[in-house]
Formats: structure tokens, C-alpha cells, sequence
């Protein structure tokens, strides 16, 4: 098992230094001025450009400005914005409504999404199982963007039973909207999974056996066919909340609620272009990072895969 | 079947149903055999012909729907169990009656040892403790010849070869010594040198505890090493049924007579091997009559009108042939 | 023979014997077969084609209803409601929002179809490549869609796009496709990894074919359909993700129409023009829908299994 975990950690090492390439490249290293094209329509004064120049150490070659941007991010340094402000020091500032928001939509997704492929899995074709499906097809369908606003119109401006933006009334009140909305899409898909997963493995040879031996139903489906069929849905949201940190840059900009996301969303308002390569970037670490997370529970999980 | 002791497990008319959108499939039409206790009854015919269906009516593993058990009894000891409770059949099927597999790899749970899947036997039917459950099932490996049992207990069904993960199936189906052991298709997916360990093993197993075993397969020199008793199906029914002796030298089936002339033997060389013609009749429209007869060498036309009964054709054997006396005559 | 799950399940149950009269060559009969009678797919489709067609021709669908054109605005008009001659009712600068919404189609689904086939015939071309001929070339295709699997599919279009300051219908489309490449890849790449050991491409390569004619041949054709459910599905995330960057304000900017745009302006006005938010985000969804219903009744079509 340790040589499976290592082994992961080794392979997620080129998957950081290719995308932060990739990231590097696309944004400091296409011809032009990257301080010009970061600020967009923005007029920046010369001393400012030269500052961020600096900083940025575009004036040496590429190779050495692509070890420098690698040694930044490897203490912590995601750039300067064009007032000079360290983006790590706003990333301190913000992390922590981010990560209540991201950990009420994770919960909601993992408790609901469960439940609700569970119901439909054991009953194939009733009409919870219908309803499940029609439901995960709407949500999947409408973007995150349209069920934001239709949740902030109705639940917020129509009906008042949620506050439309801003985080005044603290958790759970002020977050529980946005983390529902966050949560909607993987929920949906942890629902179909769910259900996919039980529906296939009720059928599988093992369950089959598993009758055979006399198992009262109870056991059948406790034991030999929900663990196997978990195993996918478990791996998917420790995957989704990498996903659900990403979508914070909607859910927050819309909301209103000042975590990392919101400052990504602001930052694209304000022209800010540094900070928002800096936040994301730090998103896309997060996000890699779950990825590594997800191989080593696989591993936990399924004895096939560790044993590989 | 007049001699033989009561029988331990017996299906009598047996009727399963597959249900299809637009028409109904008869699998099992009608289906009668009986097995006592330490002998070894083999169940051979062509794939699709109801072999395994006819066991999974006995274990209640049909995919319920769409099958479904229309008419028939199936008798442990004289009663019948389809008129049970599901919690008896259930305690039936994990202490009387056990069932082995073709495929042992996906019929482990992969995500559980061996030792696990072996132990749930003695701690869900005996509410043994976890560690005795371990001992017992360290005890049924050794029992199924596992070398190296006490280390690999701990292994996941994947570590093992195909030939080791059946013996573990074994292990599991003979864990509470049941009275009846269904192998379907046991050998099926393995090599021919571990097939001949897996057979021996089956038979060494029944002797030592006087079981019953109902062997499905479609291996005929499998059969005439093992088998006691031999029922030949075909389209859902039992063709014929017959002591192993009497089935070989004198087989009162057309379609019997055409699985045998189909073995190879030794030192018959350079003739062709007759095989069978036509293919088997699909199910979801059986040919009228006697389902045997567009393949058949005697059809006359009665065979195209009525389907002809298992009926003795003489001591302990019987056909289902209008002309099983011409067909026994002939060879 | 319009009955697989019945069949399946009696496969599975040991009854061979009646799927004698189902032969595999007649899969895609049989799915154009099941599709035709599904309403989900001939919802879809009917709903695809209307769209097509407003994105082809936005001026004749616009000029259904009073001027038809978008770009004709009245300060005095500024937010009205639906009323005569316009449905959709008047934006912020007192434009026809019917006008404006039906034109917006065509960005929309511009590129939800440039970057969806771009990063099909990459996902064909590259996963083929990998799964068929594996060693080196399967490492570097794989290892290069370990490093685009790193990003969350919005946050790399945000980082990407935050460097290019004049982003068009192409730029857009690129940094999309950019990231939905891998998908597919992964998808393309296992089906000719198994498909590379097939008999009949075996047999193909035993009688002297070509790699790239047993490739094109044989292994193509076998593999292909589950990437054109992916991608099918894939047109409606497409047009989503379009969206949200161009709300965001990294995707398409003014004077450009979208619905992107249009939502992002009316966001502000919640309160007083729920109306101007609310014809954009109908269509946007209803586009959106249509490709994932089409998806799905093409994935029940030739994978019945999967329901």
C-alpha cells in the first residue's frame, strides 16, 4: 500500500510542473507584453508596468523566469497585483468562506446525492426512481449560472426565506443557498452514479453468490453490493470537491460571498489580471491535490487497484 | 427411479418463464430430476437448453422479474420448497443446499478476502465469534487442498489463479456441510489439467461426506468419469434420463444418440466425426411438437403434433421419444 | 428486437439461446431503431434543428415580432416589459430583447459546435494513436492529459483567457477545446486498446492491412460511437462553460450579443428586470437541455446497458 501511495505522489509531480507550465507559458510567455495584455482595456502607468516587470522577472530569459516563477509558487508566492499587493496575502485574507462554503455544498452533495441515487437504485422504475432522473437531467441541464439566479429571484427577492447575497447573517443562513447551487450539478451526477452503480452491481455474479450463501437481503445489500457499488461514487467526491472550488468563482461572484472565488470574479471586473492567474492557479494546486487524494482512497478502497 | 432411496432434492414438472416485452420465454417446460444422497447426477445439454435455470429455480437466484416459476415443485426431502417462507429457504440454501459457479472470479466479491468471504459462512449461519470464523475458514482451505492456507487467508480473490479461486468457491459451498452441492459449469473456464484437479477434488469431497452432486456441464467424458446418474436436456425439458452405464451403451434419445456419436474416440481414425445437424430451436418460438424434430433422424409426422412424455422405457431409464424402443434398438 | 433490456437480463440469467436471432451487425439498426420511437430524442432533435436554424438565420427568426433589429435601441425604452411587438420586452439601453436573444443564439452555438468538433477529431486522431499503437506515443498522449486533467475546466479557461485581451468566437472556442480534449481521448484511447487485440483486426492485420488502414477501417468505426455521445453531451457543457466565462468577463465582451452579456448585465437588475434575465437564461437552458437529452437518448441507443 505505501509503495501505491508513493508511487501516486511521484506521478502527480509532472502533472504540477506541466500545468503550471502550461499556465506559465500561456500567460508569461506568449510574444507581447504580459503586464498589458493582464490589465486589458486598463491604463497602467509606466513605473507601475516596470515594477511589475520586476516582479515578475520578465526582463531575464525565459528559461530562468520560468525557474524563479517556480521557486515563487514553491514559498507560497502567487504574484503581485498592479498595487503591489502580494495575491497571497488577499488569498490568507479570503481562504476561510471559501472553504465553509465549499465544505456545506460538499456535505450537502455526499448526504443527498447518496441518498437519493440509493432510493432510485433499489426501486428501478417506481417513481422515486423516475423522479430522481428527471430531477439530475433538469439540474444537469440548466447551467449553474441560470440555478443561481432562479434560486436568488425566487427563494431571495420573491419569497425572502434566504438573504440574496452577502455573508451578514454568517453561516449556515447566509451560505446555505450558494452551497446548494455549488452543489447542484455534482449532486446530481453523484445521484446518477449512485444509482448506475447499485443497479449494475445488483446483478453482478458476487451478489449472486452472495444469495446463495443464505444471506438474508439486508446483508446482500449492505455488505456485497453497496460497498462495491460506493467505491466509484466515494472516489467521485473527493474528485467533486475540487470541482466544487472551481465553481466558487460563480456561485461567490454572484452571491456575493468574499471568499476565493469572489476575488477571481472581481479581479476579472477590475482588470486585475495578475491576481486572477495567481488564485486560480492556486485552484488548479487544490484541485490536483484532491486528484492525488482520490488515487490513494481508490487504492484504500478497491484491493484490485492497490495490489496492481 | 423405482429403486433408488427417497431422493434427497427433486424437481417435478418444473415451468420458468422469462418474460418479454412482447412474448413470454419458456426456459423450463416442464423439467423433472431427482438426486439422492452421495450420488453424483449429471445434467448435460447444449448452452440454452435450461440447465442452470433449472439450478437457479432450486438456489432462488432467478432474475425475478423476468423469470418466473410458473408451475412445478421443487422437493427437499419430500417437501416443497417453493411453498416455504423466504427466511427458510434462505437457511436451507446456506446449511443444506450450496451452489459452485463458472466463473469463480466475479462470483467473489472482489473487494473482500477470501478468508472474509469464507468466515461470513460460520459467523452469519453460526454466529460464530470473528476469530473462531477465521480459524474454520483457514480449516476449509486446507480442506479444499489451498496450499500456504493460513498466509493467504488474508488475500483478495484477484491474487489467486482460476483454479485456486474455485477451490476457494468450494470452500465457501462446503463450509456447513450442506447435503447437496449444484456445480454449474464448474470446470468451464479453466485449464484442462486444472479442470481434472477441480473434478477429482468435487469427487474426493463427495465421498468423504456422502453428498449429493448435481453437475451441470456439457463435458461428456467429464460425465462418464464422475456421474451416477445422467439427464439429458434439451429446449427446456429432460430428454432423457438414465444411470451413466446405460446412457452410453444404450441411449433411447435421437438427440442423446447424436451427443454420443459426437465424441471423439481413440483409434477411430479417419472418419468424420458426425455432428449434430441444425442448431438448437430458440426458445421464444419452439417448433410444434416434439422440439427435437427438425434436427431429428426418426421424425415422422406424430412428431410434429405432439410433444412426446418422459416415459420409463425400461427399468430406471426414461426417454422422451415416440420411438425411444426403435431409437435403442437401432444402436 | 426492440426489447434489449428484456434480453439482456435473460442473457444474464443463462438463456443464450434467445438472443440467436440478435446479431451484432444489426446494432445500429436497432438503435436508429430505438431512437425513433423515443421522445426524448425527437424532442431534442426537433429542438436542435430550430436553433440551427436561428443561429443560421437570425435576422429572419428576429423580424417575427416588430423590427427584428438589435442594434436599434431607445434610452426611453430602457428595461420596459414584454408588450406588443416585443415579446421579450427592451434591455438596459432600450433594445429589442427579442431581437437581442435570438441573435445571441449564434455565438452560443458557434462554438459549443467548433469546440466540441475540434477536440473531436483530436480526441479520434490522438486516442487512436495511443491505444492502437501504445509505447511511446501512449505515453506522451497520456502524460500530456494528466497535465490538462489538472485544470477544472472554468478555472482554466479563466486563467487562459485572462491572457488574451481580444478574444473572439475562435479564441473562445480554442481555450475550450483545449480542455475537453482529454475526455475524449481517455474514452477513444481504451476502446482501441481493447479493439487492438479483436479478432477481426487481427485477421485485418494477419491479411497484410496497413496500421492506418486497419485504424481507419477497422478500429474507428468500432470505437466511435461512445466519443459521439461524449460529444454530444459535450456541446451542451460547451455552450454552458461559454456562458459562464463570458459572464464572468473573460469571454466574449461588448459590443458583441450573447447570452452571456445579457445575463451579465441584467444581473445587476434583478429586482426591477427580472425579464431581462430571464429570456436569456430560457434559451440558454433550453439549448443547453436539448444537447444533453439528444446525448442521452443516443447513449440508451447504442448502450442500452447503461440506462
Amino acid at each position: 500500500m505505501s509503495r501505491y501511495v508513493l508511487r501516486r505522489i511521484l506521478q502527480t509531480i509532472p502533472v504540477v510542473l506541466g500545468t503550471t507550465f502550461v499556465i506559465f507559458a500561456m500567460v508569461f510567455a506568449l510574444p507581447g507584453d504580459p503586464i498589458r495584455a493582464l490589465a486589458g482595456d486598463k491604463f497602467l502607468a509606466p513605473s507601475v508596468i516596470a515594477q511589475l516587470h520586476k516582479e515578475y522577472h520578465l526582463d531575464d530569459s525565459l528559461p530562468i523566469q520560468y525557474a524563479k516563477y517556480m521557486s515563487g509558487l514553491a514559498h507560497g508566492d502567487f504574484g503581485r497585483d498592479f498595487n503591489g499587493d502580494a495575491v497571497s496575502a488577499l488569498i490568507r485574507e479570503r481562504w476561510p468562506v471559501t472553504v465553509k462554503l465549499g465544505l456545506t455544498a460538499w456535505v450537502l452533495e455526499t448526504v443527498f446525492g447518496i441518498l437519493l441515487g440509493l432510493l432510485a437504485g433499489l426501486r428501478r422504475g417506481g417513481v422515486v426512481d423516475r423522479g430522481v432522473l428527471l430531477l439530475t437531467t433538469v439540474v444537469i441541464s440548466v447551467p449553474a449560472l441560470v440555478l443561481a439566479f432562479l434560486a436568488q429571484f425566487v427563494l431571495g427577492v420573491k419569497l425572502g426565506i434566504f438573504p440574496i447575497a452577502g455573508v451578514a447573517d454568517g453561516w449556515p443562513v447566509s451560505y446555505l443557498l450558494p452551497a446548494v447551487i455549488l452543489a447542484a450539478l455534482d449532486l446530481a451526477f453523484i445521484a446518477r452514479l449512485t444509482r448506475t452503480n447499485l443497479i449494475e452491481n445488483r446483478r453482478a455474479d458476487f451478489v449472486r453468490t452472495a444469495i446463495a450463501k443464505g444471506l438474508g437481503p439486508w446483508r446482500v445489500v449492505g455488505k456485497h453490493t453497496l460497498r462495491n457499488s460506493l467505491i466509484p461514487v466515494v472516489t467521485y467526491l473527493a474528485l467533486s470537491f475540487g470541482y466544487l472550488m472551481s465553481g466558487t468563482v460563480i456561485v461567490e461572484g454572484i452571491f456575493n460571498l468574499p471568499g476565493l472565488g469572489n476575488l477571481v470574479f472581481q479581479a476579472i471586473q477590475r482588470q486585475e489580471g495578475p491576481v486572477v492567474v495567481g488564485v486560480s492557479t492556486l485552484l488548479v494546486l487544490v484541485f490536483i491535490l484532491t486528484n492525488l487524494v482520490v488515487d490513494v482512497l481508490y487504492g484504500v478502497l478497491d484491493p484490485r487497484i492497490r495490489y496492481d | 427411479m423405482s429403486l433408488q432411496p427417497a431422493p434427497l432434492l427433486a424437481l417435478d414438472d418444473l415451468v420458468v418463464e422469462f418474460r418479454g416485452r412482447r412474448h413470454n420465454v419458456a426456459a423450463l417446460n416442464g423439467v423433472s430430476y431427482s438426486v439422492a444422497a452421495g450420488e453424483t447426477l449429471a445434467i448435460v445439454g447444449e448452452s440454452g437448453c435450461g440447465k442452470s435455470v433449472s439450478a437457479q429455480a432450486v438456489m432462488g437466484i432467478l432474475d425475478i422479474p423476468p423469470a418466473r416459476i410458473v408451475a412445478g415443485q421443487i422437493r427437499y426431502r419430500g417437501t416443497d420448497i417453493l411453498a416455504w417462507p423466504e427466511r427458510r429457504r434462505r437457511t436451507l440454501r446456506a446449511t443444506k443446499i450450496a451452489m459452485i459457479f463458472q466463473d469463480a472470479l466475479s462470483s467473489l466479491n472482489p473487494v473482500y478476502t477470501v478468508g472474509e468471504q469464507i468466515a461470513e459462512m460460520f459467523r452469519v449461519h453460526r454466529g460464530e465469534s470473528h476469530s473462531a470464523a477465521r480459524r474454520k475458514a483457514i480449516e476449509m482451505m486446507e480442506r479444499v487442498r489451498i496450499p500456504d492456507a493460513r498466509r493467504r487467508v488474508g488475500d483478495y480473490p484477484h491474487q489467486f489463479s482460476g483454479g485456486m479461486r474455485q477451490r476457494i468457491m468450494i470452500a465457501i459451498a462446503l463450509s456447513l456441510e450442506p447435503e447437496v452441492l449444484i456445480a454449474d459449469e464448474p470446470t468451464t473456464a479453466l485449464d484442462v489439467t486444472v479442470q481434472a484437479q477441480i473434478m477429482a477434488l468435487l469427487h474426493e469431497l463427495k465421498e468423504e461426506s456422502q453428498l449429493a452432486l448435481i453437475l451441470i456441464t456439457h463435458d461428456l467424458g467429464v460425465v462418464a468419469e464422475v456421474a451416477d446418474r445422467v439427464a439429458v436436456m434439451y429446449a427446456g425439458q429432460v430428454v432423457e434420463d438414465a444411470p451413466v452405464r446405460t446412457l452410453f451403451s444404450s441411449p433411447a434419445h435421437p438427440y442423446t444418440q447424436g451427443l454420443m456419436a459426437s465424441i471423439p474416440r481413440l483409434g477411430q481414425r479417419g472418419s468424420r466425426l458426425p455432428a449434430l445437424r441444425g442448431a438448437p430451436p430458440t426458445l421464444s418460438a419452439p417448433p410444434t411438437g416434439c422440439p427435437f424434430h427438425p434436427r431429428c433422424a426418426y421424425g415422422r409426422p406424430v412428431c410434429l403434433d405432439r410433444l412426446p412424455p418422459l416415459r420409463p422405457v425400461e427399468e430406471d431409464h426414461s426417454s422422451a421419444c415416440h420411438f425411444a424402443e426403435e431409437v435403442m434398438a437401432r444402436d | 428486437m426492440t426489447e434489449p433490456v428484456a434480453v439482456d437480463q435473460a442473457m444474464a440469467a443463462g438463456q443464450p439461446a434467445v438472443l440467436a436471432e440478435i446479431s451484432e451487425g444489426n446494432l445500429r439498426r436497432d438503435a436508429w431503431l430505438l431512437l425513433r420511437g423515443k421522445p426524448e430524442f425527437l424532442i431534442s432533435a426537433t429542438l436542435i434543428l430550430v436553433l440551427l436554424f436561428i443561429a443560421a438565420f437570425p435576422g429572419l427568426v428576429a423580424s417575427l415580432f416588430g423590427h427584428g433589429d438589435p442594434r436599434v435601441c431607445d434610452l426611453a425604452s430602457s428595461g420596459l416589459g414584454p408588450r406588443a411587438g416585443h415579446p421579450f420586452g427592451f434591455d438596459l439601453q432600450g433594445c429589442d430583447l427579442y431581437a437581442n436573444v435570438i441573435y445571441g443564439a449564434r455565438p452560443s452555438i458557434s462554438i459549443g459546435l467548433l469546440a466540441t468538433s475540434t477536440s473531436f477529431v483530436v480526441s479520434a486522431v490522438l486516442g487512436i494513436l495511443a491505444g492502437y499503437h501504445g509505447g511511446f506515443v501512449d505515453a506522451a498522449v497520456s502524460r500530456l492529459m494528466d497535465v490538462f486533467f489538472g485544470f477544472p475546466f472554468i478555472l482554466g479557461g479563466i486563467i487562459i483567457l485572462t491572457a488574451f485581451p481580444h478574444r473572439t468566437v475562435w479564441t473562445i472556442a480554442f481555450v475550450l477545446a483545449l480542455f475537453s480534449w482529454p475526455t475524449g481521448t481517455r474514452l477513444m484511447r481504451s476502446s482501441a486498446l481493447a479493439l487492438r487485440d479483436a479478432d477481426y483486426v487481427l485477421a485485418a492485420r494477419a491479411l497484410g492491412a496497413s496500421s492506418p488502414r486497419v485504424m481507419i477501417r477497422h478500429v474507428f468505426p468500432n470505437a466511435v460511437a461512445p466519443l459521439l455521445v461524449l460529444s454530444t453531451l459535450a456541446v451542451g457543457g460547451i455552450i454552458a462553460a461559454e456562458a459562464s466565462l463570458t459572464f464572468l468577463g473573460v469571454g466574449l465582451r461588448l459590443p458583441a450579443i450573447s447570452w452571456g452579456l445579457q445575463l451579465s448585465v441584467a444581473q445587476g437588475y434583478l429586482r426591477q428586470y427580472p425579464h431581462m434575465l430571464f429570456f436569456p437564461a430560457l434559451f440558454l437552458s433550453l439549448t443547453v437541455l436539448a444537447f444533453i437529452l439528444l446525448g442521452d437518448a443516443l447513449r440508451d441507443a447504442f448502450d442500452p446497458k447503461l440506462r
